[in-house]
């Protein structure tokens, strides 16, 4: 009998977790299918099948070279990402290893900075990046990337650093580590794959941002996002285009997903139960 | 062999110290098929000018106002030319922010440019963007339900009229609706209509000394008729309706009639797109017999912002965009019914695009019949037809749009939508310093 319950239970759970899944999925599910309507199709209401048609995605490519943006995009996520460890490693190791008594205000504090509408900075952001020469530059998008989602990076490596026993790094500076290589050759090894899921979030985090990638670039250092937005038409229609778009340019960050989930969801539900 | 490599060095040079000398300008531009369509045509520019390359970054409409505005108002310097709009060129041009643009050739023939237009793009008489395509707005019908109906669509109909077209056309068991207008909020969305149509209801914004008009009897009169008219005649969920879904509901023959952008008129008559391509009739928008008519006014024009470090180029560029040369550029590779419409009495003029595209005399008609500078029936202190030429507009417009377009959802009252209209008027108007 118990078991049949937990079978029913099983079932039902499975179902359900299906169904949400699905749900979330949804949109973009009906974005890919829009991609191979024709215009005309694509406004005519909710169908879900298409006519097959590569017609939006030949149209896309034709407008402006995908390839640019992609480049751009790779290197804004992939170099934020860097730029971001390079920095949160050492942060969250003070913070989880030498905590002071403000250790967890500031971990508020900073978490703080995300909840400020990025409208609200528009402004001295835009004019430190004229006068610094860095509007439309790779390396300044690169730093703002960063500094959005450093918040972030320092909260979850905090937790992984948690994890680890501090017994493990006294260990190692009785051998004699220094502060350095204690991080380098002790912590980050025993750590990697919390670095890894953090990196794997932050790349998709960078790679979606589309506020500031959008305002800070024109053409050299405009990623995907800028592509995406430059397919809405106020006169004409366009979902269809925008719809193929929108595919190409979150195909390549869903393919990393798909192959990497194992450790996205470790990773944010490490240190989930204790 | 040294003196090939010496020669193939000095080539290099040669190349590289050209490569350097050449001028990269950045255009802003709107996704719509003339822009699209320039970008393919180029060619023919940088053949004139080898030294100067071309930049474009093409973005959605409400994100390009507000990266533009953000690049002007800073002077970041990031564009070099702009494609901004008949609301912006005077407010723009009288904050310095824009160049007048007085080099555009001996050949560029300014005087051609429609008088309204150039008009709607001048301050002081001194042109400060050059359209790139203009606009207004009239009446697209379908011819075969009017004559089911029994009706004759007059060139120049009345609101009456209208109404009572649409209350014979309406068919709702065959999907067929008397007419389409735009419902969804927003101040280049419905309130650029409902701002036109009731001019020639004998109303307007503000009076003479800035004061908000929204609790006058014209106002009551344009959106009780504006209601009434879509929730007897009008298309299921008109609220949420802007110029793109009337478009895609003309096309598939569920609007007896669209009053909306003259532009419009090149995409109902395209048979690729249109079920309905060859019942298409054209007239002005209607009026109330006081002299004006619900037509708007609208350019997509190119300025240079005076931050650019390369005016020269840029107007070069400009005077090619806007110029005779470049329709009869489009004309010979896409056909005269793909010329930019609505910039040069010349082409208005030219039999072969009169021939080509058959809204032609209707479209000019409805340019000419607006005029920016007295847009109403009564004194306003204000420039613009579907729109009030100050920085405040933006923002009021689209609440003001949010209002009535809940009015026609059924969500308030066409009194209540005015009253808060007339509220939100007087704060914005207070808060800017216009009235006390």
């Amino acid at each position: 009998m118990a078991r049949a319950v937990t079978t029913q239970h099983k079932t039902i759970a499975t179902a359900a977790a299906w169904i949400v899944a699905l749900l979330i999925f949804f949109p973009i599910l009906y974005t890919i299918i829009t991609s191979f309507k024709s215009e005309q199709e694509a406004i005519q209401g909710f169908n879900l099948i298409p006519s097959g048609t590569f017609e939006s995605y030949s149209e896309v490519q034709a407008q402006s070279g995908y390839f640019k943006f992609f480049f751009n995009s790779v290197l804004l996520s992939v170099g934020s990402t860097i730029l971001a460890l390079l920095v949160a490693i050492p942060a969250a190791w003070s913070m989880a290893f030498s905590p002071s008594k403000r250790t967890k205000d500031i971990l508020m504090w900073m978490l703080s900075t995300k909840m400020m509408p990025a409208v609200a900075v528009l402004f001295p952001i835009y004019l430190i990046f004229r006068d610094t020469g860095l509007l439309d530059s790779r390396i300044g998008l690169m730093i703002m990337l960063m500094l959005i989602n450093l918040p972030i990076v320092v909260w979850m490596l905090y937790t992984y650093f948690r994890e680890i026993p501090g017994e493990i790094l006294e260990a190692a500076r009785m051998d004699g580590a220094s502060l350095w290589n204690e991080i380098i050759y002790v912590l980050t090894p025993m750590a990697v794959p919390g670095i890894a899921s953090t990196m794997l979030l932050n790349i998709i985090l960078a790679w979606n941002e589309a506020f500031w990638t959008i305002r800070l670039t024109t053409t050299n250092a405009a990623p995907l996002t800028a592509f995406i937005s430059s397919f809405s038409s106020p006169q004409g229609l366009f979902w269809a285009k925008l719809s193929a778009a929108s595919t190409l340019a979150i195909a390549p960050i869903l393919i990393m997903g798909w192959f990497s989930q194992k450790q996205l969801v470790r990773g944010l539900t490490f240190g989930a139960v204790k | 062999m040294k003196l090939r490599t010496l020669t193939l060095g000095l080539l290099s040079a040669s190349a590289l110290a050209f490569a350097a000398h050449a001028e990269s300008i950045t255009i802003a531009t709107v996704n719509n098929a003339d822009m699209i369509r320039m970008q393919t045509l180029t060619d023919d520019f940088a053949k004139a000018n080898p030294d100067i390359k071309l930049n474009w970054v093409t973005l959605e409409e409400n994100v390009l106002r507000e990266r533009v505005t953000t690049d002007i108002a800073t002077k970041g310097g990031q564009y070099d030319v702009m494609t901004i709009g008949t609301y912006e060129v005077p407010i723009w041009a009288k904050q310095s922010w824009l160049l007048p643009l007085d080099k555009l050739g001996d050949d560029y023939d300014a005087k051609d440019i429609l008088p309204a237009i150039a008009g709607g793009l001048s301050v002081d008489g001194k042109l400060y963007a050059a359209p790139f395509y203009g606009e207004s707005s009239f009446v697209m019908y379908r011819k075969d339900l009017m004559d089911k109906a029994g009706l004759k669509m007059p060139d120049a109909p009345t609101w009456d009229f209208i109404k009572q077209a649409a209350d014979k056309m309406t068919d709702r068991a065959n999907g067929v609706n008397g007419v389409c207008l735009r419902g969804k909020a927003g101040w280049g969305e419905n309130m650029a209509f409902l701002t036109a149509m009731s001019n020639s209801f004998g109303a307007r914004w503000f009076d003479e000394n800035w004061k908000p008009q929204f609790d006058q009897p014209e106002w009551k009169n344009t959106l009780q008729f504006y209601v009434d008219l879509m929730k007897a005649d009008g298309p299921e969920g008109a609220s949420s309706n802007g110029f793109n879904e009337n478009l895609a509901l003309f096309q598939q023959g569920k609007c007896g009639m669209w009053i909306d952008a003259t532009v419009a008129a090149s995409m109902v008559s395209d048979p690729k797109s249109s079920k309905v391509a060859d019942k298409v009739g054209y007239a002005l928008a209607p009026d109330n017999g006081l002299g004006k008519r619900g037509n708007w006014l609208w350019a997509w024009s190119l300025a240079i912002p005076a931050g650019t470090q390369k005016a020269d180029a840029a107007e070069k560029f400009v005077s090619w965009a806007t110029s005779k040369h470049y329709s009869e550029l489009v004309a010979s590779k896409l056909g005269w019914a793909s010329a930019p419409p609505g910039t040069r009495t010349s082409l208005y003029a030219n039999a072969e695009y009169q021939k080509a595209a058959p809204f032609a005399k209707m479209t000019l008609d409805s340019i000419n019949a607006a005029d920016p500078t007295h847009p109403t029936v009564k004194p306003v202190p204000y420039v613009g037809v579907q729109f009030v030429a100050i920085p405040e507009f933006q923002g009021l417009g689209t609440t003001v749009g949010q209002l009535f377009s809940a009015a026609l959802a059924g969500q308030s009252s066409v009194d209540d939508a005015l009253k808060q209209a007339q509220d939100a008027a007087t704060a914005a108007m207070t808060e800017g310093g216009y009235i006390k």
